[in-house]
């Protein structure tokens, strides 16, 4: 049985984790309420861009020459994997589920008898995958979103693909991030992002049903005028979507960085306070122990005289 | 453009005044203008446009420039946009803008500044290409800043 005064310091030192994890809980929420605004300001731009992308794609005709990004470059055989996790930890299973399936990707695609490189924004995400496939990240990003996210920085990471991209470094580019679905559930998605996948020419670009995606399919089909011209046109979006589509997947991995870290938190202070609970118990029925058995040691002196 | 002046002919509503459209210019970032407008005046790629009410349906992109927005009610709003496209359809015109500011926030004097700056830079990064062709995109950046300035002024 550890003394008294063992007790009291674990009490103490149970007290203090719990009140760093609840200011911790209460960072997050103020955090993850300011990414949740960020994400659906960004909501309005994304979707007037699939729109216009799936409105360019129809007037295009089949048998123009098609940009890379949309095309592809005709093979399949390196694949290039962003893996977008948060720079700290301390966020339950948020960056855990992306480097699982990350390595279950790999695994599967180098099954297939692909190449795989891997493209890391966020430290822990690159620190998880360091120790087994060291040599097939080509570069980091990190410190990205530290005050907000701006779409510069989403910008950077579309602009290293696209470089990547024009040297011929990968065929596949799919990026796998957690996608912020509540603030209790963020799931781990896997969203190919060059080529394009394109099923008909209307939900090119536009995984989603958007609002203004179906509005353009029900109404009637305006003849356009492009300036300077569709592929001109469509040559400048493509990247522009790109990053508008990294900037998507970032700001709902920082939504659920946070969320993440707001429900562990909170898991952990309700846990500091029934160890606290417990550690008192067991602390006063030691003390009670302590208090009984000094009484009989003077009683029983008492009788012996 | 002749279809800014094809346009004024009929988007005149019965008693005289310009009729309203619905405008929307949003960044990646968030929304910056979204309301009842009588005209914009944009910076096309091939040539500033003015949009009126009824405009034909129009896909474009953007040159750095000035956007000019007079709403149906209140005062003219001018905005520097840095790149991006333009969509007009069904009495409804939206801006995607790369980066937009109110031409109020700039400072003239900074702005000068900070183009000497990068003249100076340009000067040391001249054995780098790709550094010769960033500051390049930046010094056209900051001198249309300062044009959009001029023109607003």
């Amino acid at each position: 049985m550890p003394s008294l005064k063992e007790f009291r310091n674990r009490i103490a030192s149970v007290k203090s984790t719990r009140k760093i994890t609840s200011a911790m809980k209460m960072v997050a929420a103020s955090k993850l309420r300011r990414a949740q605004m960020q994400a659906e300001q960004s909501q309005p731009y994304a979707k007037r861009m699939a729109a216009m992308l799936a409105r360019l794609a129809s007037n295009i005709n089949i048998g123009a020459h098609l940009p890379v990004l949309i095309a592809g470059t005709g093979k399949a055989d390196v694949h290039l994997l962003v893996v977008v996790t948060s720079d700290r930890g301390l966020c339950g299973g948020f960056n855990g589920s992306i480097s699982r399936l990350a390595r279950q990707k790999i695994r599967e695609l180098r099954g297939e008898g692909k190449q795989v490189k891997l493209l890391c924004v966020g430290r822990k995400g690159r620190d998880a995958l360091k120790r087994e496939f060291a040599d097939d990240i080509v570069h980091s990003f990190e410190g990205l979103g530290r005050k907000g996210l701006a779409f510069d920085e989403a910008a950077q990471v579309s602009q290293y693909i696209l470089d990547l991209l024009d040297n011929g470094g990968f065929d596949v580019c799919t990026v796998l991030y957690n996608q912020f679905k509540s603030v209790i559930a963020q799931e781990p998605v896997a969203q190919q992002m060059i080529p394009l996948s394109v099923e008909t020419p209307a939900s090119e670009g536009a995984k989603e049903e958007t609002p203004a995606e179906t509005e353009e399919k029900s109404g009637p089909v305006a003849i356009y005028e492009f300036e300077p011209g569709e592929e001109e046109i469509l040559a400048s979006l493509l990247p522009r979507n790109l990053s508008v589509q990294i900037f998507r997947a970032l700001l709902d991995s920082a939504a659920g960085e946070q969320a993440a870290r707001m429900t562990a938190m909170d898991n952990a202070t309700r846990n500091a306070g029934d160890m606290i609970n417990s550690l008192t118990l067991r602390y006063n029925r030691a003390r009670q122990a302590y208090i009984t058995k000094e009484l009989i040691e003077i009683i029983s002196g008492a009788e012996a005289v | 453009m002749s279809d800014a002046a094809e346009t004024t002919a009929h988007s005149m509503t019965e008693d005289g005044n310009a009729a309203a459209f619905q405008f929307e210019m949003v960044s990646p970032e968030k929304i910056l203008v979204s309301e009842k407008v009588t005209m914009v005046t944009i910076p096309g790629e091939a040539g500033d446009f003015g949009v009126l009410a009824r405009h034909a349906p129009l896909l474009s992109s953007l040159r750095p420039g000035l956007v000019t927005v007079t709403p149906a009610e209140g005062e003219v709003m001018r905005f520097f946009v840095a790149g991006g496209f333009a969509d007009v359809c069904d009495n409804h015109c939206a801006v995607l803008a790369e980066q937009a500011t109110d031409i109020a926030e700039f400072d003239r004097a900074e702005l000068e500044e900070k183009l000497r700056n990068l003249q100076d830079d340009l000067a040391f990064a001249k054995d780098d290409t790709m550094k010769t062709l960033q500051v390049n995109r930046e010094i056209a950046l900051a001198k249309a800043r300062i044009e959009a300035l001029d023109l607003a002024a």
